[in-house]
C-alpha cells in the first residue's frame, strides 16, 4: 500500500513541478481510450484537447510509421501563436502540456 | 407620363356573379384577295433547296437530380468512458479515475513521459528556438551572392558616311533615354578630308541601321546637348566656333545660329545649359580661352563673356584654351573649366569684377583635361580625364588631387561618374578599352576593363539609370553598353564609406598640404638668415631669365657627360669594324650637335 501511495505522491509531485515552470498554463493526462484523467483545466477544454489531440497524435504517429516501420514518434509539439502544445506519447497515455513560450 | 386606364364599379355591384350570355358570330374584318398585288411577285424557277444528307441529331438537356451533401463534425464530448458508466454521474467518474491513477503502469507511464515533457518545458523557457536569428544579415546575403562585374555590348551605331569621322560627343535623350544624340566631326587639324559630311545624328537606340534624325550644321559639331527642360531643343558647339541650336519639330537645319563675329575662335570644346527660369541659357567654352553665355532667342551676341586669364586681367593671348566644363544645377553660381594647359579653374558666377571670377585653379595633370565632372553625390568632390590618369580632387585643396589612378599606356580621353553609385565612375583609353572603376572595390586597377574597339574611344555617356551606357569611338562607332547589374545599384552603406574615404583622402592632403608649407617656410627663413639685405621678398625667387638661363646650362651639361658615355661606348664596340667609319662618325657629331643626340637615342 505504502508503495502505491509513495509512487502516488510522485506523480503528484511531479505533475506539480511541471506546473510551476514558467509558462506552464494546463496539464492533461489522457488514457488511450480518450478519458482524461487528470486535468488542471476546466472540463470543456479538458475534453476538446483530449479529444482533438488523440486525432492528431494517431495521425502523426501514422505517419512516423509509414515512412519508416522501424520508427516510432517520441513527442509532438505544436506550436502557435498564442501557445505551444506539447504532447508526449506513450502506447497506454499521454500528457498533454500547454506552454506559453517565453519571449 | 403614366398611362392609365380608370373603370368605375358600383360598389353594390362588386361581387355579383358574371352574367354571360349568348351571342351569333360576327364578322369584323373580311380581307379579300387582291389580284394586283400579284404583280409583285415573281415565279423563281429553279428554286434552289439545299438538302444535307447526313444523321439527324438532336440536341437535349438533363439536369441529374440533386446530391446534397453537407459538411460536418463530430465533437467527441466524452471520452471512451466503459459502457457500464454514466458519464454524468460526477461519483462514478472520480471513482474510475482514481482508479487508474492507483495503476502502476500508469504511475510508471507517467513518470517517463512526464520527465521528458519538463525537458522541453525547461528548453522553451531557456530560448526560443523559432526566433529570427540574422535577421538583418539575410539583405546582405542575398546581394553577396553577386555576379561579376560585367558589361556586354547591345547595340552598335555606325556613322552612316563613307568617310568616318570621330564621335566626339554623345548626348541621352532627357526623358526615356530612348534616343541618343551624337555628334561627329574630325578634331585632327586640317586632316577633314574635303568630302567630309557635317552632319551629326540622333539615334534611336533601337534602330541601328539608320539614324532617326540627321541635323545638317554649318560645320561639324563637336558638342552637342539636349535641353534637360525641353527634349526637342538641343544645342551644338561648332568647329569653327559658332553656337547652333535646334528644334527637332523644326526639322534638320539649325533653327538658330550665333553671329561669326561674336563665337569663339577655336572649335567649341564644350557646350552646357544652364538652370535658369526660362530654360534657355547656355555657356560654352573653347579652346580660344573665352567662356561664353549666351541666350538661345538671341544668337546675335552673348550676353556675358570670360576670359580664362590666370593673372585676371583679361588678357586674351595669356588666356588658358577651355577644353571641358562643368556645371551643376545645385550650385548655379559656380562652374569649373578644365583648360588645355592641364589646370582646373573654378570661377564663380556671380562676381562683380571679372578679375574676381576665377576664384582658384587646380594642378597636377600633364595634358589637356578631357572630362571634368563633380560627383553626383558628393559635389566637392570632382573627377578631372587628362593625359594618362584620371584623377579625384576636393574642393578644398588645391594643390594636389586626393586620389589618382595609375599612369596608363594609353591616353584617357573621356569620363564620368556613374549617376547612381557614388563609388564607380567609368574612362574611356586610346587603345579602345572602357574602364570601369569602383573605388570601393580596388583603387589601383579598374574594377571591369572592356575591350569596345580597335581604334580609339573619344566619349563616354552613362544614361541617368546608370546601367546604360554609350561610347563613341575614333572611326564614329557608338557602341551602347550595358552593365551588369551589381554596377548599378546602390550597395548598403556605399554612400557612407565613399563619403569616409574622400574625408580621409582629403586630411591626408591637406596634412601634406601644411607640412609642404611648413618646409617652405623654413627653407624661406633660413635664405634670409644667410643673406642680409632688403627686398626679403625676391629672395627664394629667382626671376624667370635666371631660372631658364640655370635649367639650359644644366640641360646642356648633362647633354655633354652622356654624350661622352657613349661615344666611349660606340668607339669600344666600332674599333673591330674599321678606323674609317669611326672618323666620320664624329665628325658628324660634332657638327650636328644636340639634334643629332637625341636622334641616336631614338635610334638605340
Amino acid at each position: 500500500m505504502l508503495d502505491i501511495e509513495c509512487a502516488g505522491a510522485e506523480v503528484e509531485e511531479t505533475i506539480k513541478r511541471i506546473q510551476s515552470q514558467k509558462g506552464v498554463q494546463g496539464i492533461i493526462i489522457v488514457n488511450a481510450e480518450g478519458i482524461p484523467i487528470k486535468s488542471t483545466l476546466d472540463n470543456s477544454s479538458t475534453v476538446q484537447y483530449a479529444g482533438n489531440v488523440h486525432q492528431l497524435l494517431m495521425k502523426a504517429r501514422g505517419m512516423v510509421r509509414d515512412i519508416d516501420p522501424q520508427n516510432d514518434l517520441t513527442f509532438l509539439r505544436v506550436r502557435s501563436k498564442k501557445n505551444e502544445i506539447m504532447i508526449a506519447p506513450d502506447k497506454d497515455y499521454f500528457l498533454i502540456v500547454i506552454q506559453n513560450p517565453t519571449e | 407620363m403614366e398611362i392609365v386606364y380608370v373603370y368605375t364599379k358600383k360598389r353594390s355591384e362588386f361581387g355579383r356573379q358574371c352574367n354571360f350570355s349568348d351571342r351569333p358570330a360576327e364578322l369584323h374584318v373580311d380581307i379579300l384577295p387582291d389580284i394586283s398585288l400579284a404583280a409583285n411577285f415573281t415565279v423563281r424557277d429553279p428554286c434552289n433547296v439545299t438538302v444535307q444528307c447526313a444523321e439527324e441529331m438532336s440536341e437535349h438537356e438533363v439536369n441529374t437530380e440533386r446530391f446534397e451533401s453537407e459538411s460536418r463534425g463530430i465533437n467527441h464530448v466524452e471520452g471512451g468512458w466503459p459502457k457500464d458508466l454514466n458519464p454524468e454521474d460526477m461519483e462514478v467518474t472520480i471513482r474510475y479515475r482514481k482508479k487508474v491513477e492507483k495503476d502502476e503502469h500508469y504511475q510508471n507511464t507517467i513518470m517517463q513521459i512526464a520527465g521528458l515533457m519538463e525537458h522541453c518545458c525547461k528548453q522553451n523557457n531557456a530560448t526560443d528556438i523559432y526566433q529570427e536569428f540574422f535577421e538583418e544579415e539575410d539583405d546582405e546575403v542575398v546581394e553577396e551572392s553577386e555576379e561579376q562585374p560585367s558589361a556586354k555590348t547591345i547595340n552598335v551605331f555606325r556613322d552612316p558616311n563613307e568617310v568616318k569621322r570621330t564621335a566626339t560627343s554623345l548626348c541621352w535623350h532627357p526623358d526615356g533615354n530612348h534616343k541618343l544624340a551624337v555628334a561627329y566631326s574630325s578634331l585632327e587639324f586640317q586632316r577633314a578630308p574635303n568630302d567630309m559630311s557635317f552632319d551629326s545624328y540622333i539615334w534611336d537606340i533601337e534602330n541601328p541601321n539608320k539614324p532617326e534624325m540627321t541635323l545638317k550644321p554649318v560645320s561639324p559639331l563637336v558638342c552637342l546637348e539636349y535641353n534637360p527642360k525641353d527634349s526637342h531643343i538641343l544645342v551644338g558647339g561648332s568647329y569653327n566656333g559658332q553656337i547652333a541650336y535646334w528644334d527637332t519639330r523644326k526639322g534638320s537645319q539649325p533653327a538658330e545660329m550665333s553671329t561669326i563675329e561674336h563665337s569663339h575662335r577655336d572649335p567649341v570644346y564644350k557646350v552646357i545649359w544652364l538652370q535658369s527660369k526660362t530654360g534657355t541659357d547656355i555657356f560654352s567654352a573653347s579652346t580660344d580661352g573665352q567662356v561664353l553665355w549666351w541666350d538661345i532667342r538671341k544668337m546675335s551676341e552673348p550676353f556675358e563673356r570670360l576670359v580664362l586669364d590666370p593673372s585676371k586681367k583679361g588678357n586674351l593671348d595669356n588666356a588658358l584654351g577651355a577644353v571641358s566644363l562643368e556645371f551643376e544645377t545645385t550650385m548655379p553660381t559656380k562652374f569649373m573649366v578644365g583648360t588645355e594647359q592641364g589646370l582646373v579653374v573654378s570661377c564663380n558666377r556671380k562676381a562683380k569684377t571679372p578679375a574676381e571670377k576665377i576664384v582658384c585653379t587646380y594642378s597636377g595633370h600633364h595634358g589637356p583635361i578631357y572630362a571634368l565632372q563633380r560627383n553626383p553625390f558628393f559635389p566637392k568632390n570632382f573627377l578631372t580625364v587628362a593625359d594618362w590618369t584620371a584623377r579625384i580632387w576636393s574642393e578644398d585643396i588645391k594643390e594636389s588631387s586626393i586620389m589618382w589612378t595609375k599612369y596608363h599606356m594609353a591616353h584617357l580621353l573621356d569620363g564620368c561618374w556613374s549617376p547612381v553609385r557614388p563609388s564607380v565612375f567609368f574612362t574611356v583609353k586610346m587603345d579602345g578599352t572602357l574602364d570601369v572603376w569602383d573605388i570601393l572595390f580596388k583603387q589601383n586597377d579598374p574594377t571591369l576593363s572592356l575591350k569596345v574597339c580597335d581604334e580609339a574611344l573619344c566619349s563616354i555617356r552613362v544614361q541617368d539609370n546608370g546601367r546604360f551606357l554609350g561610347c563613341g569611338s575614333q572611326l564614329g562607332t557608338t557602341t551602347l553598353l550595358e552593365v551588369s547589374a551589381g554596377l548599378c545599384t546602390l550597395q548598403k552603406n556605399e554612400k557612407a564609406m565613399v563619403s569616409e574615404m574622400f574625408e580621409r583622402e582629403t586630411k591626408r592632403e591637406k596634412i601634406l598640404e601644411a607640412r609642404h608649407r611648413e618646409m617652405r617656410l623654413k627653407e624661406r627663413s633660413r635664405s634670409e638668415q644667410s643673406r642680409e639685405d632688403e627686398g626679403k621678398e625676391a629672395d627664394g625667387e629667382e626671376s624667370t631669365e635666371e631660372l631658364v638661363a640655370r635649367a639650359e646650362r644644366e640641360f646642356f651639361d648633362i647633354m655633354e657627360a652622356e654624350k661622352k658615355k657613349e661615344w666611349n661606348e660606340e668607339r669600344q664596340r666600332e674599333k673591330e669594324k674599321g678606323v674609317c667609319e669611326e672618323k666620320d662618325f664624329q665628325e658628324e657629331h660634332e657638327t650636328n650637335g644636340v639634334s643629332s643626340f637625341t636622334r641616336r637615342e631614338i635610334s638605340l
